[in-house]
């Protein structure tokens, strides 16, 4: 398999207006009763995109998914795929393929044949299958075990037979639903990478459904996230990340500290905010707000400090005691307790092998951040 | 204290299964009793055996009841395995309950008048009694059986496996025949055999449904016994309990060794 650097890219059609859209949904909604799953969503995938619809459980993301396969219909909008609308489009003549969340492997069918299948309905000639289902087999490393039923497969396995299957038809855009979500944390790890390299090998285009950021983050070109049926932010992982769109998106992904104030003046790109207890920040950027607007600030915990002496170069800097700290070898979280109560979270990469004259519990602190450290968040 | 309890168990155990099986043991011992009169044993002999093969009416009723029996239970399989795939595929269908009311009520419908109505409706429409109406009837009364047995398993059925196949190209039909009717198929067949059976002996609607000719089993036995037991049928009935007996049994050994099979392949996945 080709090696982790070929992955990265510089791939990015979205940002490209000229770039075709490959698959469009349009204004889709869909109700179940009176459940509205997916509400007024647009979305625009394009060719080759590692698509990740990243949300809580109960979010719409399964049903947009099941929605392309052609299991459920939309209630009103269109899926547009290379430019063909599906709606009348029965899921056998879709070119799409899923894989299912519990696999769904034939369990009176040999791996062989449960590859074979999807081939077979095509009525490809024999000799072109068994050549097809070879090929497959070696690319998801399952040789020795063509002749075995899915109960005597391992779970790992049987997650590789339902990939083999699933890409066997070489299909327009492969459809993953929450494909790592059975496998132990190790396994995982491991199996991103691999279907980051077949992606990649194969040209498919994926679109895979996650509530796990960290796998979403890991492989995917873009993340969509979702919350009741709405799409709330579409970007790149390090965008959500480190631009996130609202308190929402900020908080769902990652974990990071909020303090709400209210713009006080803003004056050659920086921000001065002033909060209910008469805090001052100084927040970098332009903040599209007007004085008395109401703001938010969104720092990650990575990106304070905690020391003993308060840092000359930091803009923003607040006196605590230490609360709580939880080692964890690479990197130390700290919850810092502010003298007004509130308690903020910063975490700090271990670089020094120091153990004495370490921050302890009840410690007085600083905790600081630069101006540029802050997202300001306006709604 | 656990000496009386413990013969207490024995003479209910003895008791209930004398009570389940006694007459069954005396009817087929007295089958192979010499004498012609039914209670007096007169020494073993096989001789009612071979006066059966040369007795044409009981011959003919058997041959008659065990193509109804097959013919009923295959049509009564493929309606009922129609219905119950229908009745767990769509929830949301209108009158879904009522529909699958009806369905089962005939488990339930005293056979007297499931017999009646049906005569009512043969008579009604036409149709002479015989061979097809006796068939029909089974038919009707045993699909619902069917039905119970095939839905039960439907229940566990996980969906995503049908969703899969149609996923890959297959059209609905072909995800059924070659999914999921190979999965559901134990259920399906014991469907088939219980259908069989229940065709098998069943008395009260084939009189009411049969004509002349298409006398079964069951009906030439009951008319037989009401002129005077022979012991020409206690060999007919050890023959039928037979032929029960062996089906139970291999279905039980077919049924264990698969289990088996199972439990030694997951060990061998396990250790790989």
């Amino acid at each position: 398999m080709a090696s982790l650097g070929s992955i990265r890219r510089s791939f990015a059609p979205w940002a490209d207006p000229s770039a075709k859209p490959y698959i469009r949904f349009e204004n889709v909604s869909k109700r179940f009763g009176d459940f509205v799953a997916v509400d007024d969503l647009s979305l625009t995938i394009y060719e080759r995109e590692f698509f990740a619809l990243l949300g809580a459980s109960g979010c719409g993301k399964t049903t947009l998914l099941r929605m392309l396969a052609g299991f459920e219909q939309p209630t009103s909008g269109r899926i547009l795929l290379d430019g063909q609308d599906l709606l009348r489009v029965p899921p056998y003549r879709r070119p799409v393929n899923m894989m299912f969340q519990s696999y769904a492997l034939f369990p009176h069918m040999t791996v062989e044949a449960n590859i074979a299948f999807g081939l077979k309905q095509d009525g490809m000639p024999k000799a072109e299958i068994a050549g097809r289902v070879a090929q497959m087999l070696k690319l998801v490393k399952l040789e020795p075990f063509a002749k075995r039923k899915p109960h005597q497969l391992s779970g790992g396995q049987r997650q590789r037979v339902a990939l083999a299957r699933s890409i066997a038809k070489r299909p327009k855009v492969l459809l993953l639903d929450e494909p790592l979500g059975a496998l132990d944390k190790k396994l995982r790890e491991e199996t991103q990478f691999e279907l980051m390299d077949l992606q990649h090998d194969l040209g498919l285009t994926f679109l895979v459904v996650t509530h796990d950021q960290e796998e979403a983050m890991t492989m995917a070109d873009r993340i969509a996230i979702m919350d009741k049926g709405r799409v709330l932010q579409v970007a790149t992982p390090a965008e959500v990340y480190e631009a996130p769109a609202s308190r929402f998106v900020a908080d769902f992904v990652g974990s990071i500290n909020m303090f709400e104030g209210r713009l006080v003046k803003e004056n050659a790109g920086i921000a001065h905010i002033r909060d209910a207890s008469g805090a001052e920040f100084w927040v970098g950027g332009s903040t599209r707000a007007a004085p008395g607007d109401t703001v938010w600030l969104a720092i990650r915990p990575e990106k304070m400090r905690v020391s003993r002496e308060r840092p000359p170069e930091a803009e923003n800097a607040f006196n605590g005691e230490i609360w709580d700290i939880a080692y964890l070898g690479d990197m130390t979280i700290y919850n810092v307790r502010l003298d007004d109560g509130r308690i903020v979270k910063a975490s700090m990469i271990n670089s020094m092998r120091r153990l004495e004259d370490a921050l302890t519990w009840h410690d007085r602190a600083w905790i600081s951040f630069s101006a540029d450290a802050v997202v300001l968040l306006t709604e | 204290m656990a000496g009386t309890w413990g013969r207490f168990n024995v003479a209910a155990l003895v008791l209930g299964f004398a009570f389940l099986y006694l007459p069954i043991v005396l009817l087929v011992i007295y089958s192979f009793n010499e004498s012609r009169l039914v209670t007096v044993w007169a020494g073993f002999s096989t001789r009612w055996y071979v006066s059966l093969l040369s007795n044409r009416g009981l011959m003919e009723a058997a041959w008659v009841t065990a193509r109804i029996a097959f013919i009923s239970a295959t049509v009564a399989t493929v309606l009922g395995t129609m219905a119950a795939v229908a009745l767990t595929r769509y929830t949301r269908f209108r009158g879904r309950l009522l529909f699958s009311g009806m369905v089962f009520a005939p488990l339930v419908m005293p056979e007297v008048i499931t017999g009646l109505s049906l005569l009512l409706l043969f008579v009604a429409i036409g149709l002479d009694r015989g061979f097809m109406t006796v068939t029909l009837a089974h038919i009707t009364f045993s699909m619902c059986f069917v039905a119970v047995v095939v839905q039960s398993r439907l229940v566990s059925f996980d969906r995503s496996l049908e969703e899969a196949a149609m996923d890959l190209g297959a059209t609905p039909m072909r995800a059924f025949f070659q999914v999921t009717l190979p999965i559901i198929l134990p259920a399906v067949i014991s469907g088939w055999m219980l259908a069989f059976t229940l065709s098998l002996d069943d008395l009260v609607i084939a009189s009411f449904t049969s004509g002349p000719g298409a006398t079964t089993l069951p009906m030439k036995i009951y008319s037989q016994v009401r002129l005077g037991v022979t012991p020409e049928i206690n060999a007919v009935c050890t023959i039928l309990i037979g032929v029960v007996t062996i089906g139970v049994i291999a279905a039980s050994i077919t049924n264990k060794r698969r289990e088996l099979r199972r439990r030694r392949e997951e060990l061998l996945a396990f250790g790989s």
